[in-house]
Parts: C-alpha cells; sequence; structure tokens
C-alpha cells in the first residue's frame, strides 16, 4: 500500500497552522474531511480518503472501525455504496489502517446527530477528526459506527465520489454533468448513447475537487439499505482462514506465559526464575513491574515454565477487599431509601444488586511485538488501533511514529478492547523489549483474563416509590452505586416525582465497559422497579407502563409491538410467565417480552424473547437482526450465570467453569420485529442487552410470584413448597 | 520420539514432548490456525478437531494420543474444494458473528452429524455444548437443523 505520512495530506494543515482549535468561520469553511488523500491519489484511483476504485472496476472502500462479529464493515460499505451507486458485488472492504489520516471523529456525531446545524456540519467533522488524531482515536465502541461513521462519514464519502465520476464524465464527453447518471458503476449519458465503467472514470475522477457537501439519497430511493448481502467476513470465518491476532505468525517468533499480580496495582516481590530457566525451550523469564512472563520456543512450554515458578506479589493493600465488604460499603454509602411524600397510599421499597462481570471474549488477550532499533512492530486485536498504539509508545517511551500496529480480526470485544484498556498490549510490549530483537507473542491464559479484566461494576440501588388510592404512581426514587448517567437513569414514564441520585463508594476493583455500559445495571433498576410498582397497583405491567408514556410514542409504539409479537395477555399453563421491559439507549429504543417455565423444584427455562426495536431505519437487515439475537444470548447468558466475586482483594472465578456461559440447550427463541420510525440512526450493537434481565426476572415473577431482585438469577431460589 | 500421525489426509512426524496438548502443536508446528484457544480445559470448545472421525478437545489431548490416526482440522473439512454441509448450512444462516468460536462450533457439530446424522431437536440441544460469547445460538442450532435436512436428502 502507498506510504501515508502527515505531510502527504492535503487539507490537513490549511486552518490555524495546523491547529485543532477554529471558531465559527472555520467550521463553515473547514476543508472536506473526505479530502484527505495521499499525493499520488488520482494515480491509484483514491477518490477520497476512504474510497478507492481500481480500473477493473473493483470499488475498495477503507473503514476506520475494527470487527469483532458486529457486522459493521459490511453495513457501512452498503452505506458508501448506495451513495455511490456501486455494482455491489465489486465493492470490497478493509479495516484502515492504524494512522492518523485515518482517526474517526465520526463518531463524536453519533451523539450530536442531527442536532448539528447543516452549515456547521463539514466544521464539526473536520475539528472532531483534529481532535481524534490530537488525542489518537479509532474507536469502535458505544454502538456509534453505523450512525456516526455511516450516516456522517461513508455516505457522503460515497456521494462525493460519485460526484467526482460523474464530473469526470462529463468533461471527457463535453456534456453537462446534470444529464449524467450513475448506475450499477457506470456513468451513463443516455442522450449521446455513451457509458463508462467506474474502473475506466477512477483517475480523471480522482483529480476532480472533493466536492464538500455532495447531494445524498433520499431514503426512499435506497435499494441496498434494508436488504441483505452475505456478510463480507463470513466466508473466512466457517473455513477457517480468517486471521486473529492469536493467529499471527512472525518469523523467529517466541511464546511469552504471564503471570501478574493477583490483586490489581500489587506489584511483584520476587521470583526464582531457575526452576523456569532450566526446562527445555525457555528463552528467559522476563520481571517486570506487576507480572512476571517466561519466554519460549512454544506457547505449551511457556505455560509449562511459568507454573514451576512461585512468584511473590504484594496485595497493593487491598488483601481485605471482598465482594461483602464492597456490599456492605455501598449499603452504609447509600444508607436509608429515598423519601416519599407523606400523603402516599401505597409505597413500594426495593433493594437491586447486581455484580462485576468479566467480558470473557472468547479469544483472549494477545499481543505480538517485535522491538529492535527504538521502534516496534505490534499485531493485535484492539477496539482502537490509535489509541493502543500511543500504550505501546508510553510503555517504550518512543513517539508513535515508531510504533507500527496492525491490527486483527477481534475474536470478540464487548468493551475488552477498548481506549484505556490495552494492558495487554502495556504488557506485551515490555516483554518484546526483554528479548528484543526477538518477535514474541504474549498469550493470556483464560485465568489470566477472568482475574484480570476491566470489570463491569457492581452496583446496589435502593428504590422507593408512591402510588395514589387509585394506583396511579406519584413518584419514584432511587439512591444507587456504581456509576450512572442520565441516560441510564432515565425512565420515559409520566411520573410526577422522579430521581436518580448516586452515593459514591469507593473500592479498587478495576472497572472497565462491558456491553451497554451503565445501561446494563440501570436497564435491571429501573425495569424491575416499574414492574414492581404495576403489582402494587393491581394493574398489567404491560398496561401499566402504556399509560405512563403518552407523551413517549417511540416508547409506547416498541411496547406496543413487542406485546403484539408476544402474544402478551394470552393464556399461559401454570408455572409460566411473560415479563416485559424497555429500555432506551444509544439512540435505540427496544422494549423485550420474555417467556419462561419455572419447574415446581425452581428449575427455569426462558422458552422465547420477543424484541421491538426502534433504531430508526436498518442498514443491513439480516445482520442487524443478528446483533438483537446475539445481545439477547449474551445478555441472557449473565442474567442467568455470571459473576465474578472477590475474596482476598482478587477475583476468584479463573475460567468457564466456575465463570459459566449458556449452552444452546438454554438459548431460547428470538423473534426480532424492528419497527421503522424517522428519528436518527440508532445504534444496535449495545441497546438490545439491557431490557434482557428485567423482562425475566419480570416473567419469573408473573410464573412464580417471586421476584428476583439480585443478578445473577441462580442466586435465588425459585422452587416452591 | 516424534509422534506420526495424520493430519488432514498429509502424514505428518511432530517432533515434540508427548504430553503436548494437540491444540498448540497443530498451531504451532504445523501452522493450523483455525482451531482455537478458548479456555484450556475442555469447557468452550473452541479447540474441538476430529480424531479418527469423532469430535475431541484439542486443548486437554495430548500428543501421544494421535499417534497412528487421523486427525481432521476445520482446514481439512471442506473437501474437493466444496464446503461441508454444516460449512454451507452456516454460511446461508449468516452464523458467525466475531467467529472466534466457529470453527470449533462447526466440527463438533459435523462430528455429532457423522456419529448421528438424524438427531432430534432436544439431542442437537444437550450435545452440542460449545461456548459463544456472541451469542449466535439462535442461527446454530436453525443451521444445524437445515445440515441435517440436507444430509438426509444427500
Amino acid at each position: 500500500m502507498n506510504k501515508w505520512t502527515r505531510r502527504a495530506f492535503i487539507g490537513a494543515g490549511t486552518i490555524a497552522g495546523g491547529g485543532f482549535l477554529i471558531g465559527v468561520a472555520g467550521f463553515v469553511l473547514a476543508p472536506s474531511r473526505h479530502s484527505l488523500v495521499a499525493d499520488d491519489a488520482a494515480a491509484h484511483g483514491q477518490l477520497t480518503t476512504w474510497i478507492t476504485i481500481a480500473p477493473d472496476d473493483t470499488v475498495t472502500i477503507l473503514v476506520p472501525h475494527c470487527d469483532m462479529g458486529q457486522g459493521t464493515l459490511t453495513a457501512l460499505a452498503m452505506m458508501a455504496a448506495e451513495e455511490l451507486e456501486a455494482d455491489w458485488t465489486r465493492v470490497r472492504v478493509q479495516e484502515a489502517p492504524a494512522l492518523d489520516a485515518y482517526a474517526n471523529g465520526y463518531i463524536v456525531r453519533a451523539a450530536s446527530g442531527d442536532y448539528v446545524p447543516a452549515v456547521l456540519g463539514r466544521g464539526i467533522d473536520y475539528s472532531a477528526f483534529k481532535l481524534a488524531e490530537w488525542f489518537g482515536f479509532q474507536t469502535t465502541g458505544g454502538s456509534t459506527a453505523v450512525r456516526g461513521t455511516g450516516e456522517y462519514g461513508m455516505r457522503v464519502a460515497g456521494a462525493a465520489a460519485k460526484e467526482m465520476l460523474v464530473n469526470a464524465a462529463a468533461a471527457e464527453w463535453g456534456v453537462a454533468a446534470s444529464e449524467c447518471v450513475a448506475k450499477g458503476s457506470r456513468i451513463i449519458h443516455a442522450a449521446s448513447n455513451r457509458s463508462a465503467t467506474y474502473g475506466e472514470l477512477a483517475r480523471a475522477a480522482a483529480a476532480q475537487k472533493v466536492p464538500t457537501t455532495p447531494a445524498l439519497k433520499a431514503p426512499d430511493s435506497f435499494t441496498l439499505r434494508r436488504t441483505s448481502p452475505g456478510r463480507l467476513d463470513i466466508p473466512s470465518k466457517v473455513d477457517g482462514t480468517a486471521t486473529y491476532a492469536i493467529d499471527v505468525t512472525v518469523p523467529g517468533m517466541l511464546y511469552a506465559a504471564i503471570a501478574m499480580a493477583p490483586v490489581h496495582g500489587g506489584t511483584l516481590v520476587s521470583v526464582d526464575p531457575v526452576p523456569a530457566e532450566v526446562m527445555p525451550g525457555v528463552k528467559k523469564v522476563v520481571q517486570l513491574k506487576e507480572a512476571v512472563a517466561v519466554v519460549a520456543d512454544s506457547f505449551w512450554r511457556a505455560r509449562k515454565a511459568l507454573a514451576a515458578l512461585s512468584p511473590e506479589f504484594t496485595d497493593a493493600g487491598h488483601g481485605d477487599v471482598s465482594t461483602a465488604s464492597i456490599f456492605a460499603a455501598f449499603d452504609a454509602a447509600i444508607g436509608a431509601a429515598p423519601e416519599l411524600p407523606a400523603e402516599a397510599t401505597t409505597v413500594v421499597t426495593a433493594d437491586y444488586r447486581v455484580p462485576f462481570l468479566a467480558h470473557a471474549t472468547m479469544e483472549p488477550m494477545v499481543c505480538t511485538a517485535k522491538f529492535e532499533g527504538g521502534r516496534v512492530d505490534i499485531w493485535t486485536g484492539v477496539q482502537d488501533p490509535l489509541n493502543a498504539r500511543s500504550v505501546a509508545a508510553k510503555a517504550l517511551e518512543i513517539d508513535v511514529e515508531q510504533v507500527t500496529l496492525t491490527n486483527c480480526l477481534l475474536g470478540g470485544g464487548f468493551g475488552r478492547r477498548l481506549p484505556f484498556t490495552f494492558d495487554y498490549v502495556d504488557l506485551g510490549v515490555r516483554i518484546a523489549r526483554a528479548v528484543s530483537p526477538l518477535p514474541v507473542k504474549t498469550i493470556w491464559s483464560r485465568e489470566n483474563d477472568i482475574q484480570h479484566d476491566y470489570y463491569r461494576g457492581a452496583a446496589l440501588s435502593r428504590h422507593a416509590g408512591a402510588l395514589d388510592a387509585s394506583g396511579v404512581p406519584q413518584a419514584a426514587h432511587s439512591f444507587y452505586t456504581g456509576g450512572g448517567n442520565a441516560e441510564a437513569v432515565a425512565m420515559p414514564y409520566a411520573i410526577a416525582a422522579t430521581s436518580a441520585e448516586e452515593k459514591e463508594s469507593k473500592h479498587p476493583i478495576r472497572p472497565g465497559q462491558w456491553r451497554s455500559v451503565l445501561n446494563s445495571q440501570h436497564g435491571f433498576f429501573k425495569e424491575s422497579f416499574i414492574d414492581e410498582m404495576a403489582h402494587a397497583a393491581g394493574v398489567d405491567p404491560f398496561g401499566f407502563r402504556l399509560a405512563l408514556l403518552t407523551e413517549q410514542p417511540r416508547v409506547k409504539a416498541v411496547l406496543e409491538k413487542a406485546a403484539a409479537v408476544s402474544g402478551w395477555g394470552t393464556p399461559l399453563p401454570p408455572g409460566e410467565g411473560r415479563g416485559i421491559a424497555v429500555c432506551e439507549s444509544f439512540g435505540t429504543i427496544v422494549a423485550e417480552v420474555a417467556h419462561v417455565a419455572v419447574s415446581p423444584e425452581g428449575a427455569l427455562k426462558v422458552l422465547h424473547v420477543y424484541a421491538a426495536v426502534d433504531c430508526g431505519d436498518v442498514v443491513h437487515l439480516d445482520g442487524a437482526t443478528a446483533q438483537v439475537e446475539g445481545s439477547i444470548i449474551f445478555a441472557l447468558s449473565a442474567a442467568l450465570l455470571s459473576e465474578i466475586t472477590i475474596e482476598g482483594g482478587r477475583v476468584v472465578e479463573t475460567n468457564f467453569r466456575d465463570y459459566p456461559m449458556i449452552h444452546l440447550k438454554d438459548a431460547p427463541k428470538v423473534t426480532t420485529a424492528f419497527v421503522r420510525s424517522d428519528a436518527p440512526l440508532g445504534g444496535l450493537g449495545e441497546p438490545c442487552v439491557p431490557p434482557l434481565a428485567p423482562a425475566v426476572t419480570n416473567a419469573i415473577h408473573a410464573a412464580t410470584g417471586i421476584r428476583v431482585r439480585e443478578l445473577p438469577i441462580r442466586k435465588t431460589p425459585l422452587a416452591r413448597a | 520420539m516424534a509422534i506420526t500421525t495424520t493430519v488432514n489426509g498429509t502424514p505428518q512426524s511432530l517432533d515434540v514432548e508427548p504430553e503436548m496438548r494437540l491444540l498448540w502443536a497443530l498451531r504451532e508446528q504445523l501452522g493450523l490456525t483455525g482451531t482455537k484457544f478458548g479456555c484450556g480445559i475442555a469447557a468452550c470448545g473452541a479447540c474441538t478437531v476430529h480424531l479418527d472421525g469423532r469430535a475431541v478437545r484439542s486443548c486437554v489431548l495430548p500428543v501421544s494420543a494421535v499417534e497412528g490416526k487421523q486427525v481432521t482440522t476445520i482446514e481439512g473439512l471442506a473437501q474437493g474444494g466444496v464446503l461441508h454441509a454444516v460449512q454451507q448450512a452456516w454460511v446461508a444462516h449468516q452464523v458467525p458473528q466475531c467467529g472466534y468460536c466457529q470453527s470449533g462450533m462447526i466440527m463438533a457439530v459435523a462430528g455429532l452429524l457423522a456419529q448421528s446424522p438424524a438427531p432430534t431437536g432436544d439431542e442437537i440441544d444437550e450435545r452440542l455444548t460449545n461456548i459463544c460469547r456472541c451469542g449466535t445460538f439462535v442461527r446454530v442450532r436453525a443451521a444445524i437443523h437445515d445440515a441435517v435436512k440436507a444430509g438426509a436428502t444427500s
């Protein structure tokens, strides 16, 4: 591929000497983010930053996102190809390299969206890019790819490239551009019966000026979007050829196995390296501040030799921290339940507890690195290659320009591989420095992974609500620990007095972002509590919610859809029940109905989950459906089974035997219904997670009368006398 | 002493310690990286391969156990450039998400169907115990049923 340097980009330094603080005038006049191309762009058919067309008509779309199974690369390529009027069979997609030029600021648009005045959009996108470039971000997270990068990046890139092709054809034929039509990777001038393929026009088009505000297609004229072409990443994932970080092979590569301080923050006191050093294949025992690594000529030998060591670590003063001590502190920090109006007829109070959770991606953390002559080559799998590059540079005390990072397919992400959680890159490059110039692949064991995660936070939430004599809710208040934000705690219901107040209670367990982030805790809290209020009022939980949603038509619509597709209200056999929950997160509203059966002995089976989803519109229909299904199964595993516990400051669980996941037999049927609205595109990687746990626990209550107020559900006995 | 075995139809000599687990010999000695490491304790199934046609979890299987036997990995499942019926069903149902567990999942299903060509829905549910964190089970189930039907009509 062409050599990219910052100097090679036009437009990058034209504002305020390349700085990123620009005024309103600068916003309006900012260069298009899409015009950042290499000096020799025209020679190889690069039309915009993201789109290159080869002489054989192959369109290659660069996407500044990683593939961790969410199908984003295909969806984003579709958004560009739709505007480009490209023949989909000739479209290829590649993850953008970890270079400043591909820093991704579009994801800020996922949050700001259409609220940005059109005249400022170009400047917002350019300055967000400059900020992302400055701080080094190329993040895939927050369910932002399609609604940010796709809507404000890929669509515009495709439309701009199409205009350039039209202009190039019009110039060559000496006709008006307005008389030329783009269709199926051809520009056609019907009046003169002339046409040319994109491949034929690409070089001339690449020499055209990149339009800053190309016209976008109206949604009702989409022909590719809302369909389900085969995902581009699927073939390599069924024949074993897909390459993840763990599969990278570098000539002369060694392998490292590691033991880290069991209590986070602890440091290595001492280790006798000899028992490992004398074992076959061992090259070196590397002592780091917080870990010891054995480097050998095979991972098997490295692990075996590591097991022969008895390193001693400090406990960083956290040796007395336990799950019990953390929850006791939560309870003390919260204190009494929130106060209610004195005139309340019916009072409802409840405490809800959720545990720490690990991500447990199927591919454990892996980093291969080769450090030689003051520079490093890295092969890994991250949700932000630029931030990972910075982490490596800092660890090795070298400039980021001396780091080349190749991002591989990710064997699962779920938030484990986000910026600021790159301990595996940090460790990997320091181990590589210790064996420089030899390349070394550091593979985390599953035990390393489960015990050294950045955990979804445990939390306690204490609720108090009031109903009047006619069963209408007057107040719903909560105090909680463990983190929250406005989106996570927001309830859509028309209740006169609501509040959710965080009570701070610190602990040393390393926090992380886990699929759906704070919504994963608060979805359970708020949708359990509204269900309890409905039962206190003696009203059907679906009807109770509906009556409080007259001002929320989108929420009301998905709730009604979920009820309709699930047959809500139709009779069920004894021991079965339905539960409903609705949550909005990442711009998407999701209602789920769970249908469960609980045996008299307390055995729970989730039979069917029905999801109604308003994400505005869908791009790749089947891929979107897959995200709904996958989120529900992911969330169900956590709701039923998952808990990370702390004893002596360290994580107790070690592997899939004591941190189990559900299997095929536990997987319910899933029915997905998209509710199309004119709202801006919402995310889909995460929003179907939060409603699942409360839908299931609400269903358990409907089936048994037992209210589950603590996750995982397995901790609450469900047997009836 | 080297261990001789046949991998994907090709005779191989593995000059490693006999207790090395087959997973690592396949990946590091033979470069067959389609077989994945997930847990190391036979709990997740990402490392599933076939040993004389039966699905086994290679992360706990010593290399010594494959002496003189036939090993098939995901790379050897397709025959003559034609995907196995299970792989075809996987494509038709667009099963994989991240894809990391899918080599093992496909090998486990292919092994199951080789032993029991017409399993009931309950048998399928009970016997497939591979873990998938992306949660592809809804499609895994549908794809298996299709593969069973394809097997019945072929």
